[in-house]
């Protein structure tokens, strides 16, 4: 199963930190990159420019608006992400808990809904089974 | 096979179920973790049973007939659903049924169940119900009165929880060595909830929750039986047994609350008694002490005292103080100083009290005021024991003890 970590930080963070703590952040996350890689589980992974940077479009009475900043106004935002293939969510958990992320921040982990390799369509979900 | 009566294939059905429900939903939902699909199969199955049975006779092994009607049955409806469901779930119900062709024996996998339904990842409030009806084939509505919630709600949230399994990919199997302390103490948290649920109902008067204090044992056992090497499982096993076995001398026959120093020590159940000494003996050999076989010795540690009249409020105090170490819980702290009171008197134990009066969990807690207001009324200071009587009662949902407590603050002058 294919799983997405998504991180989420304070971006506030990172540019309080001394060029030397950036350096030792960015090889930590390098460090995990590499442990991924070998384990041969990285489907892919990239970080993200800060969430000043990100713009929004919504749908306004049928028009579609274009607005600076990001989706969620809070503290943590979206900074990067990993993808990975692993049997099951205790695997997926296991490398979530090794991510630095976590260390100064939150890691969501939600697995991929898979597409039909024959027609590349997403596949539909059984109904949920009446309440018993 | 010979015909039987609708009445025995009735009981051989009902036998089955309790000896072979969770095996089997645990068979049948290994591969695609889809518990509500097996479920739903393993009830059409029962049905079919007790359409089949009364008139071609009760089969020599019903394990094997509801596997195999409940794996035709989830064939049926992955076939039915080959638009909706994903490729995968196809070939996964094929492999299980290939599967069980070569396993003459069922595997049992019910703790790989269990370990998924009390996962980190499911919501802790649902983890105990999740696991009474996967495991033991309690029903929504059964389930939902005995925790106090709607059917309709309980019945949302179980299935929620399924969903959850199968689409986040947890596992249904035993956690690695590395792993299993941690998520052995999630499922028998869990456990130990249901019982809690069963327990609240003291006279018994609640089928649905006094047979949950019951289906809370028999999960623990299996725990104990299955992983023979994990004291912690054995000390909840002892410390419930023990509780249990207090059922009966908990209540006069009027339906009134007994404290445990005034009980009935002849109404005790000595069996119940013996095989928890048995459990925690056991547990102690294994050198790793933590908070179930802890509070297993404390409830020991009480009966010695009620059976043999042995003043042992000493180990009790000291029993807390451990838990108390391992836990931080404020309700050890309660305990403690309530047993403390016993050897140092209620001053210094309303000194201990005051260590936790300060953590708003207590606040809204019954135990600590009526403490609090025991400690209070045993130093003369019956104005101040009076007003924590009042706030102790208010807090508490079951009747028969409000009653001990509102005779309690009467009798302050």
């Amino acid at each position: 199963m294919q799983y997405l970590l998504t991180l989420y930080a304070d971006e506030s963070g990172w540019t309080t930190m001394t060029p030397e703590q950036q350096q030792q952040g960015a090889a930590a996350y390098n460090a995990y990159t590499q442990a991924l890689q070998n384990a041969g589980v990285l489907k892919g992974s990239n970080r993200l420019r800060p969430s000043g940077t990100a713009t929004t479009l919504r749908t306004t009475s049928g028009k579609v608006q274009v607005l600076d900043g990001p989706f969620i106004d809070s503290k943590e935002q979206l900074g990067g992400y990993y993808l990975i293939d692993v049997p099951d969510l205790d695997a997926a958990l296991s490398w979530a808990g090794k991510c630095p992320g976590v260390g100064h921040g939150i890691v969501e982990v939600r697995a991929i809904w898979s597409m039909d390799p024959a027609t590349q369509k997403y596949t539909g979900e059984q109904s949920l089974a009446a309440a018993r | 096979m010979n015909p039987c009566s609708g009445a025995q294939a009735h009981e051989t059905a009902a036998m089955a179920a309790r000896h072979s429900y969770g095996k089997l939903v645990a068979f049948l939902a290994a591969r695609s973790g889809n518990v509500a699909a097996a479920e739903d199969a393993l009830s059409e199955a029962f049905a079919a049973a007790l359409e089949d049975w009364p008139v071609k006779g009760c089969p020599a092994n019903p394990e094997a007939w509801l596997l195999t009607v409940a794996r035709r049955r989830l064939i049926d409806t992955t076939r039915r659903r080959k638009f909706e469901a994903s490729p995968e779930d196809y070939e996964l119900a094929e492999q299980t049924v290939a599967d069980a062709d070569v396993h003459t024996e069922i595997p049992d996998s019910r703790l790989g169940l269990m370990f998924a339904c009390a996962h980190p990842a499911i919501d802790t409030a649902i983890r105990a119900p999740l696991m009474l009806q996967a495991v033991l084939g309690l029903d929504a509505a059964r389930i939902a009165s005995a925790f106090l919630m709607s059917p309709a709600a309980m019945g949302q949230r179980l299935v929620r929880a399924k969903t959850k399994i199968r689409q986040a990919g947890i596992p249904l199997r035993i956690p690695q060595r590395e792993e299993l302390p941690e998520r052995l103490e999630t499922v028998l948290d869990a456990i130990y909830a249901a019982f809690s649920e069963g327990w609240l109902d003291a006279a018994g008067t609640d089928i649905a929750r006094r047979d949950l204090a019951e289906e809370a044992i028999y999960l623990c056992r299996l725990v104990s039986e299955m992983l023979p090497d994990e004291p912690e499982a054995l000390g909840l096993l002892a410390l419930m047994l023990y509780a249990e076995a207090r059922r009966k001398a908990r209540r006069s026959p009027e339906g009134a609350y007994i404290p445990l120093a005034e009980q009935h020590v002849s109404l005790w159940d000595c069996e119940r008694i013996a095989e928890a000494e048995a459990a925690l003996l056991k547990a102690s050999g294994m050198g790793v002490i933590a908070r179930y076989q802890l509070e297993a010795a404390i409830q020991s540690a009480h009966v010695a005292r009620r059976r043999q009249g042995i003043d042992n409020w000493p180990a009790v105090v000291k029993l807390y103080d451990a838990l108390l170490v391992l836990t931080g819980s404020p309700v050890a702290a309660i305990n403690r100083a309530a047993a403390l009171a016993e050897i140092e008197g209620p001053a210094a134990a309303l000194e201990a009290l005051n260590t936790v009066s300060n953590d708003p969990r207590v606040l809204e807690y019954q135990p600590y005021w009526a403490a609090r207001a025991d400690l209070l009324a045993r130093t003369g200071a019956h104005s101040e024991a009076r007003d924590a009587y009042e706030i102790a009662i208010g807090l508490e949902r079951d009747d028969s003890v409000r009653h001990v407590l509102e005779k309690r603050r009467a009798a302050l002058a």
